[in-house]
């Protein structure tokens, strides 16, 4: 279903002054695709979306659409469309001015725009709202209308940068649904940048999590969550226990001077490993049934599940359960050996850097 | 409003804003009156007349008036021309310095405007130091010094941070990512320009134009320097009544004439200008 290459980018790199962005960025993006830019400020998912969009031209590579070299065409050249991060709305034009915009550039015709303004309203559940201002508008509601204004002109691609960063929770939330749905009912690609995790994992076909210009990993959101490449994403995306081990030998692996059976394979022997544990992967069992046995020493309730942290061998493992221990009580730590994520240690330097600060 | 309008003794904070009361009763409010009450009463006897207003209808003045409106409109015109593309300049660098280039075409207003204006009167002279240079390169002399072009290079000069700085500061407040939004809609940059940019620009626009036509429509100091006796304008003739003919009562109802054609102008930016967010210092 989704195979064609769409958008390709080819040894892309960025730089203000002597400040590298993005460093030699390979990507490519294919038809229909949800593709998520994940990562912290400044990890360069944005002007990655903003080299896309020709807001940004880059200093090395090429930037491929459709098969034709895009990189130098400007903005209102490109068949694709952004909703911006704050809306951007034309503040001196009505609902309906705002999402036809495009389409009279375009010179289409009276009817065809009213029908398209029509649909897009429709689409956006916004119908009625054409004589407004922006201003009248709550910033849901100009989100949406920054949407509409984008899809009437039928984009093959929607870039969106952050578009539910200035909105509550609540709020944030139900657009996710609505993003989803319109993306299925549009059936276009959409390059969605974020740096909320949730957002990436409940929307996306496809996450790529960046830091400091480089991509840290590729992948479905199951992918990206249940085996991290790396540190950095294990602890960017969720919660995580991130622990030094050593590989013992093939499907095991020593933790904290204890063994765990593992799944992994192919490490070598006694190899030092970094080791991802999800928090709600540990099971706590009576003392004596468990791999390591250790003391609860705080609980906290969280609606869903308890959030409790159990010392043990020197390390405060985070663990989620919806199985209540008191603080105080002594407890086994038991881990399915396919919850058991390993990982190499980072050996270049550029890898280093994006290990998480403890 | 509504919410906060109590009587002074129970709003200690209205109590701060006697002072304000005080200076704008004596200062502002009781001149307004006594030029109103001067130019609606004949010199000899005091008596109620519609005289002093009607002198406007004389040839001269009525020429004054023309003038002054024409020099004005041409005036502000190039400093619109003059500042919009700089403003753009400015707003479209991204580094600090443009604050910087701002304070430069600020700092003249540093200066005594009078000095300003005897200064352009020194080098447009017959033998200043504009036609010294010209007399240098063997080039034939200017002689813009007592004419109507003299009075708008004066005018100009004088006024043209009045325009730059409204103009700057709503560009510099429109967000890039508007501008952006127009180019990717399709918009190339002529467009952009004229569907966004310049439509957002307005109010600074509007304000500029009222802040450097105002001024000069009633200014008699750059035309009294740079035009001689040659060029009167309307600011002029009411000076000359008071100055020299020593008649309030003639001299305020021209001002009052001259008081409509700038409540017109004002009421034009109150049109233009909604939203409340004035960038006008008025």
């Amino acid at each position: 279903m989704i195979e064609n290459k769409l958008i390709d980018l080819i040894h892309v790199t960025k730089r203000y002054g002597n400040n590298t962005i993005i460093d030699d960025l390979n990507l490519y993006i294919r038809e229909n695709e949800f593709l998520t830019l994940l990562g912290p400020s400044g990890c360069g998912k944005t002007t990655t979306l903003r080299i896309i969009g020709g807001f940004e031209s880059p200093d090395e590579g090429q930037v491929i659409f459709g098969g034709k070299d895009i990189t130098k065409l400007p903005p209102n050249e490109r068949q694709l469309n952004t909703v911006f991060q704050k809306y951007a709305l034309f503040t001196h034009m009505t609902i309906a001015e705002n999402i036809a915009f495009g389409l009279k550039i375009k010179k289409k015709s009276k009817q065809y725009i009213n029908d398209k303004i029509k649909y897009a309203l429709k689409l956006v559940n916004l119908d009625g709202y054409e004589n407004r201002m922006p201003d009248s508008l709550s910033g849901g509601q100009q989100q949406r209308i920054a949407i509409a204004r984008a899809i009437v002109n039928e984009p093959k691609v929607l870039l969106l940068d952050e578009p539910l960063g200035a909105l509550d929770l609540k709020l944030r939330q139900d657009m996710q649904y609505e993003l989803i749905r319109l993306k299925n009912e549009l059936g276009i690609t959409f390059v969605y940048v974020t740096h909320d995790q949730e957002e990436a994992l409940t929307m996306s076909d496809t996450i790529m999590v960046m830091t400091q210009g480089y991509i840290q990993q590729i992948g479905t959101p199951e992918d990206i969550y249940n085996e991290p490449k790396n540190a950095f994403v294990a602890d960017f995306i969720g919660e995580s226990n991130i622990i030094s081990g050593t590989m013992i030998e093939d499907k095991l692996v020593n933790i904290l001077g204890c063994n765990f059976p593992c799944v992994d394979v192919g490490f070598g022997k006694n190899k030092p490993v970094d080791v991802v544990i999800r928090p709600e992967d540990i099971d706590l069992v009576k003392p004596e049934e468990g791999l390591m046995q250790g003391r609860v020493t705080s609980l906290i309730f969280k609606g869903v599940h308890y959030e409790m942290e159990v010392m043990a061998n020197g390390y405060e493992f985070l663990v989620h359960s919806t199985d209540l221990s008191p603080v105080g009580s002594e407890v086994g730590i038991k881990v399915d050996p396919f919850d058991i994520q390993i990982m190499n240690k980072p050996e270049s330097e550029d890898e280093e850097a994006v290990m998480p600060l403890e | 409003m509504s919410k906060n309008a109590k009587s002074p003794a129970k709003n200690p904070s209205a109590l701060l804003a006697t002072p304000y009361t005080i200076w704008m009763i004596g200062f502002i409010v009781i001149p307004l009156l006594m030029v109103v009450y001067y130019g609606m009463t004949a010199k000899s006897d005091g008596a109620f007349t519609f005289e002093n207003i009607k002198l406007i209808a004389q040839p001269e003045n009525l020429r004054a008036l023309w003038l002054s409106i024409l020099l004005s409109l041409i005036s502000t015109i190039i400093c619109l021309v003059i500042a919009y593309p700089l403003a753009m300049i400015l707003r479209n660098m991204k580094f600090k310095s443009n604050s910087f280039i701002v304070m430069i075409f600020i700092l003249p207003m540093w200066m005594n405007s009078l000095l300003r204006t005897i200064a352009w009167q020194n080098i447009l002279e017959r033998k200043g130091v504009l036609n010294a240079f010209l007399t240098f390169l063997n080039l034939p002399t200017l002689n813009i010094i007592n004419t109507p072009a003299a009075i708008v290079l004066g005018m100009v000069y004088d006024f043209l941070p009045f325009m730059i700085l409204p103009l700057y500061n709503t560009l510099a407040k429109i967000d890039e990512n508007v501008i952006n939004a127009a180019r990717d809609l399709g918009a190339n940059s002529r467009q952009t320009f004229m569907k966004i940019i310049f439509p957002l620009s307005l109010p600074g626009v509007i304000s500029g134009i009222t802040m450097v036509f105002v001024p000069s429509l009633t200014t008699f100091a750059i035309s009294n320097i740079l035009g001689g006796s040659k060029v009167l304008l309307i600011g002029n003739v009411i000076e000359q009544q008071f100055q020299k003919l020593n008649n309030w009562n003639s001299g305020s109802g021209l001002s009052l004439v001259l008081m409509v054609f700038v409540l017109i102008s004002m009421a034009l930016v109150a049109k233009y200008d909604k939203g409340g967010d004035s960038t006008s210092v008025w």
